[in-house]
């Protein structure tokens, strides 16, 4: 039993160090200072700290034709904050309208509108980019965040319809007896309670928004409006630039979801499971 | 109350209208490009049946990258799967320090495949045969230099090696999913069996197994169709590989539709995408559905 006991503890570091071990490599790489650098030594702790790859990473150098990331991360914080506020308003209230106001074929709405989260957007790239065309928001931030805002619309309302269909009807009921109507209730009883679920929702949306790379790749073609997965992309792919610079630029790229993660994991926790629809 | 039943309709209406034009009609308008003749810059709407999609599967590169996904979504699934399974089997031991553990196995989960496609190509990097780097670095000083392989540059590995990151991104996830359903077993359960003299293997794979089969259902669907529709992390740490074995279906779309300008060969590989994350999810939702209106 003893042994046992051992062996699970052995497993379970052996893949806590599986998990860090890019950590380790993105952390060590992007501090040691140019000198240093070189591939046969990347699993070796730098000599002194230097942060000299993160000042090239976020600025660039305009000599040598290199884009800094800083531009693109603003770009991304412009992104993220109103597309996930927006999105999580929505999916608010598409819950309150599908548990306490249900109308004929809202059985079909739901999953109609669920089945838009699996789909891969590839199936409907082609006409999205003609439409942006159309409507003057191809290449541009407002753009990405109306994007974001509409294929979000399947994940909030399904997080928020879980959530609100734990707040008791009888309530509902009663308020409707003592004369609220519809707005009256989702202000005074349903929004007050919705704090969890909007923190779900929005840290949900945050990651999954920052993270994005496909819509930012076709719908953003333009440098200056790039998002930052996008940008660091093509850092990545070009040859001239020292890895070491890639690696710094990797843990700017995560370090936003990253620190939600390490101080709201719970939360974010909780939108994992309830997007495999087993309930929030 | 009329009116206030007129009102919530009001409220979710735009929500309808906007997923009834950006997803259905959208996927409608995919499928009628598809059958066009719109294959260089220039819009052209003459209807040629069903030649792209012949076409497509007669094309050297979308067999290779329908292989590739197979084996991929294959692969990436049965490692997630059994690796879930384990750690959140022995992080139901009453282990010290769980929680840390459970942060650790979490946070790929949260970085972008970007990300993880740029660390990786570096761990995997094979350096040269006297020069290794990365993790054939490692193999060969802890002395497991028969392991040392040329990893995605290898075109017999390719996509393999991609789901190496894969498993690394996305195995904590499941193992969240199973700690989850473990910890919702009454605990009655687990005591009964051990008084009828059950050993540990047997409760969890007579007992707990069974019980966690809906998990199950759920991971395979939602790793499923991740899989199925690759593409970040593939874009990130190899592109589609040295003669085309780490190429997928939705990296094969984008080349030919928004680099190689055939737009209605490309609508062609998104409509087979769709077919195959569709055949998976559809009957998973009226699944899902349907059980939780029992409930």
């Amino acid at each position: 039993m003893k042994i046992g006991r051992l062996l699970i503890y052995f497993f379970l570091i052996l893949f806590a160090i599986f998990y860090l071990t890019p950590i380790y490599v993105l952390l060590v790489t992007s501090l040691k200072s140019f000198v240093e650098v070189d591939l046969k030594t990347m699993w070796r702790l730098p000599k002194t700290i230097s942060i000299e790859s993160f000042i090239q990473a976020w600025k660039g150098d305009p000599k040598r034709g290199l884009r800094g990331l800083s531009q693109n991360f603003m770009n991304s914080v412009y992104l993220v904050i109103p597309a996930t506020i927006l999105s999580a308003f929505l999916g608010s209230m598409n819950g309150y309208v599908l548990t306490k106001w249900r109308f004929k074929g809202a059985d079909i709405i739901f999953p109609m509108l669920l089945f838009g989260m699996f789909i891969p957007y590839q199936s409907i790239l082609i006409p999205l980019v003609q439409v942006l065309q159309k409507i003057k928001l191809y290449s541009t931030i407002p753009g990405l965040i109306f994007v974001h805002i509409v294929y979000g619309i399947p994940i909030t309302t399904l997080i928020f319809r879980n959530y609100y269909s734990t707040i008791p009807s009888e309530l509902i009921e009663a308020a409707k007896i003592d004369g609220a109507d519809f707005v009256g209730i989702y202000r005074r009883i349903v929004l007050p309670v919705s704090m969890p679920a909007f923190a779900v929702v929005m840290i949900w949306q945050f990651t999954s928004i920052w993270n994005d790379f496909l819509f930012g790749l076709v719908v953003a073609p333009n440098p200056s409006v790039q998002p930052i997965t996008v940008a660091l992309n093509n850092l990545a792919g070009s040859y001239f630039v020292q890895w070491n610079i890639q690696m710094a630029g990797a843990l700017i790229t995560a370090l936003p979801p990253l620190i939600v993660y390490i101080f709201l994991g719970r939360y974010f926790m909780r939108g994992l499971l309830s997007g495999s629809l087993s309930g929030v | 109350m009329q009116k206030d039943k007129l009102y919530s309709f009001l409220f979710i209406l735009p929500s309808i209208i906007l997923i009834a034009i950006f997803v259905y009609f959208f996927i409608f308008w995919t499928g009628f490009i598809s059958l066009t003749d719109w294959n260089d810059i220039f819009p052209s709407f003459n209807i040629v049946g069903l030649r792209n999609y012949i076409e497509l599967f007669q094309n050297f590169r979308f067999q290779i990258s329908m292989k590739n996904t197979l084996v991929f979504t294959a692969l990436f699934l049965v490692s997630s799967l059994i690796l879930g399974f384990l750690l959140a089997i022995f992080l139901d031991q009453k282990i010290r320090g769980e929680n840390i553990f459970r942060n650790i196995y979490l946070f790929p989960m949260a970085i972008s495949f970007v990300v993880t496609g740029v660390v990786w190509r570096w761990i995997l990097n094979p350096g040269t045969i006297n020069n290794p780097v990365g993790l054939n670095q490692i193999l060969d000083k802890i002395g497991l230099s028969f392991l040392k392989s040329g990893w995605y540059t290898d075109p017999k590995i390719g996509i393999k090696a991609v789901v190496i990151a894969a498993v690394w991104q996305m195995s904590g996830y499941v193992m969240a999913m199973y700690l989850a359903g473990i910890r919702g077993i009454p605990s009655e359960l687990f005591e009964a069996a051990q008084v009828d003299g059950a050993n540990m293997w047997q409760v969890y794979r007579y007992i707990v197994l069974p019980l966690l089969r809906p998990i199950t259902l759920g991971a395979i669907i939602i790793l499923g169709h991740i899989s199925l529709k690759i593409f970040d992390l593939v874009v990130a740490m190899t592109g589609s590989g040295a003669g085309f074995s780490c190429d997928v279906p939705a990296l094969f779309m984008y080349d030919t539709t928004f680099r190689g300008n055939h737009f209605a060969q490309g609508a062609s590989i998104a409509i087979i995408l769709l077919l195959m994350v569709g055949v998976l999810i559809i009957p998973y939702l009226r699944y899902s559905l349907k059980s939780e209106v029992k409930r």
